[in-house]
């Protein structure tokens, strides 16, 4: 009979007591334990080598929960550090907040909390402070996840808008549209699915990496909700600056742009969760192609684009395989599937 | 891909000087529309050869009366509607099925889905908003045919399918006679043929050329045009034969013939057009939900000052219009040629804002 209850989240396992105390001691701290989080503190102390720190928080609400690469655990790890690492921190430490639906699967727990701990250990991230909370069936979609993270400056990073000028190239580290297309393909049960896959990836080693060896890296930023567009947009409103990019030199995988002409998406409005966009100087941006090429998580970066000058309100222009141009604006809300 | 480029505008500027005046070639297929903008034809154009982008976005045609129907119907609390993304956001006289209903409007992607959303809820009829042209009329042919051999009583279509070829003749007979030439859809074609479009180019001597998505397909599509306007040709020609035949997909013909008849229907902008619009053959008046709720369409009047008809008829580009980019955006649309991501309007504001031709 307990067997069978603990087959399945029910209310008590958030309410404080023996069988929220079981579930964080054989579930989570087995799969997260380090120094700090085995204490069970109220909150985490931490020691820091720097004072210059970054600190941020994003919810996860994916569904489904798992995808062909990933599932919401990998994401609440990756799309923190992310975040830290587009700030020019490598990212050190996240909380770990779970609202579970009750009637969860204990089994689809596990293999979520296994994907948190690979994913925080392969990036050398610490998930060090807690809170797990239970609702009724309806309150919540199977799960919710909050994650926090802090991580340390590069000291050698130097980022910001007011730094960009033109002329200074813009990089991608891959192929754009992955994740955002593997998610609504899955989600609708569409044919490519097999073929489409996550990029969903802590990006901190090669963007440390970089602000570590190219000083000419002036800003950063993840294209993740809104797309490419949306990231690319920011950059031309926060510089006051013109973008120019090359639609021949944005890398996209087929399959991706298949499945996004079928629905009639357009791929830069296409959620990403494993690309950065870096905005280099133009006398470093051979160097940090060629470093990003070399890394596992930029093998096919381009530089795809360039700031230019703007003679009245910024806007980012793409010229187009045919030699056209055309403006590249934000995606009003979320897209819609167009009806043929 | 550049040799193809140059040929092609070799034909266009060709044809622009033969005419001595601008030369508009009207696309009616949203996904032509959408293609032209993405991949920024236009700026490649010669100066007179103008896209108009016409009648051929499903959402914007479809008639606010149509809309308020569907309203009407989501405030039902025994209905679900199912419907393609795009329509939810279409305005009707008041709001629209995102903003007016009861939690019971679910975006579908086919229309299997919504048959599989009436056998999910035995105890909800479920109305399938079922708009588009002769691409989409198939799919809820079968659905309708499928609905009737599993005696599904909880599933009902609310129809508006239309049809291209009507609207392009009174086009050409009644709204614009500065159209020269039609780019014609691919999708469309692939169902009704190429050789439908020969009545209208023969009587109104205009070239009709099918042509596919690609950039480079619709640039050849209208470097053909050009060619035919050069050598004072008005023929069908399809240069997408890798999907679209001469008779089109017979079969599809077929079952479109077994379940509706051709009536009179509302477009909107444009009016009444005779035998423009699908309805449901009386044996499959039980999955007709005008007979089943006892709705009638009715043309709403537009009070906004809206210009998405003459838009769509080729008379003004959106910019034309004073609530352009201004009232009307894609946030707060008023007219449906800003709510479609393929209609005119959207797409000028979109793609285009910056580079207005005029």
């Amino acid at each position: 009979m307990a067997n069978d209850i603990h087959d399945k989240i029910i209310l008590a396992h958030g309410g404080g007591g023996q069988l929220s105390d079981d579930l964080i001691r054989n579930k989570i701290l087995t799969r997260l334990t380090n120094k700090t989080l085995e204490k069970l503190g109220d909150s985490a102390s931490l020691s820091l080598d720097s004072t210059d720190i970054c600190f941020t928080t994003d919810s996860y609400v994916v569904k489904p929960l798992f995808f062909n690469g990933g599932d919401i655990g990998k994401l609440s790890v990756c799309g923190t550090a992310n975040d830290l690492a587009m700030a020019g921190a490598r990212p050190l430490f996240l909380s770990l907040a779970l609202i579970i639906e009750t009637g969860l699967e204990m089994k689809t727990l596990e293999k979520i909390l296994d994907s948190i701990a690979t994913e925080a250990r392969e990036n050398n991230i610490q998930v060090v402070t807690g809170d797990t909370k239970t609702v009724e069936t309806g309150s919540a979609d199977k799960i919710f996840i909050n994650t926090a993270g802090i991580g340390i400056k590069i000291k050698t990073a130097n980022l910001g808008m007011n730094r960009i000028k033109s002329g200074d190239k813009i990089i991608i580290n891959g192929t754009i549209g992955d994740h955002g297309m593997t998610i609504i393909s899955q989600r609708k049960g569409i044919e490519f699915e097999s073929q489409l896959k996550t990029d969903c990836a802590c990006l901190a080693p090669l963007s440390c990496k970089l602000l570590e060896e190219v000083e000419g890296v002036k800003f950063m930023r993840d294209p993740t909700r809104g797309g490419a567009a949306v990231a690319l947009n920011d950059i031309a409103k926060g510089s006051g600056l013109n973008i120019e990019i090359d639609q021949q030199k944005i890398p996209v995988n087929r399959t991706v742009q298949a499945a996004a002409d079928v629905l009639g998406f357009d791929v830069l409005n296409i959620a990403n969760e494993g690309k950065f966009i870096a905005v280099v100087a133009p006398e470093d941006a051979q160097k940090a192609l060629d470093i990003c090429k070399a890394h596992p998580l930029g093998k096919d970066a381009s530089i795809f684009g360039e700031v230019t000058d703007s003679d009245e309100a910024p806007i980012v222009e793409m010229k187009t395989e045919i030699g056209g141009r055309r403006i590249v604006q934000i995606p009003y809300g979320r897209q819609l599937p167009r009806i043929c | 891909m550049l040799e193809r480029i140059c040929k092609a505008n070799k034909l266009m500027d060709k044809a622009c000087q033969t005419l001595g005046r601008d030369i508009n070639v009207m696309e009616v297929c949203g996904t032509h529309t959408v293609s032209i903008f993405r991949s920024g034809i236009r700026s490649t154009l010669p100066k007179h050869l103008k896209l108009l982008s016409g009648p051929g976005c499903p959402v914007c045609v479809t008639d606010q009366g149509y809309i308020d129907l569907a309203i009407e119907l989501a405030q039902r609390d025994d209905c679900i509607l199912a419907t393609y993304g795009d329509m939810i956001r279409v305005p009707g006289s008041d709001g629209s099925l995102e903003t007016k209903n009861k939690n019971n409007v679910k975006v579908v992607l086919s229309a299997e889905d919504a048959i599989d959303l009436a056998k999910e809820n035995p105890g909800k009829t479920v109305v399938f908003i079922a708009v588009g042209f002769e691409t989409t009329t198939p799919a809820t042919a079968v659905v309708v045919k499928e609905a009737a051999q599993a005696g599904l009583e909880n599933f009902c279509v609310l129809c508006a399918h239309k049809l291209v070829l009507p609207a392009m003749e009174v086009l050409l007979s009644e709204k614009n006679d500065k159209i020269d030439a039609f780019l014609c859809p691919g999708h469309v074609s692939v169902i009704i043929g190429s050789k439908a479009y020969e009545p209208i180019a023969a009587k109104y001597r205009k070239p009709c050329v099918v042509a596919g998505f690609e950039p480079m397909q619709i640039i050849e599509g209208l470097a053909e045009i050009c060619r035919q306007i050069c050598e004072g040709q008005a023929e069908v020609n399809s240069i997408y034969d890798v999907a679209v035949t001469p008779q089109g997909n017979t079969i599809a013909q077929r079952i479109i013939s077994d379940c509706f008849e051709v009536t009179d229907g509302w477009w909107r902008g444009i009016g009444k057009i005779p035998q423009s619009t699908l309805k449901l053959k009386s044996q499959y008046s039980k999955f007709d939900a005008y007979e089943r709720f006892g709705l009638t369409e009715k043309p709403a009047e537009d009070k906004t000052g809206c210009r998405c008809g003459e838009v769509l008829c080729g008379l003004i580009e959106p910019f034309d219009c004073a609530m352009f980019g201004n009232k009307c955006t894609p946030q707060t649309p008023i007219g449906p040629c800003m709510v479609s991501s393929e209609g005119a309007c959207a797409a000028w504001y979109k793609y285009g804002r910056k580079r207005k031709t005029s």
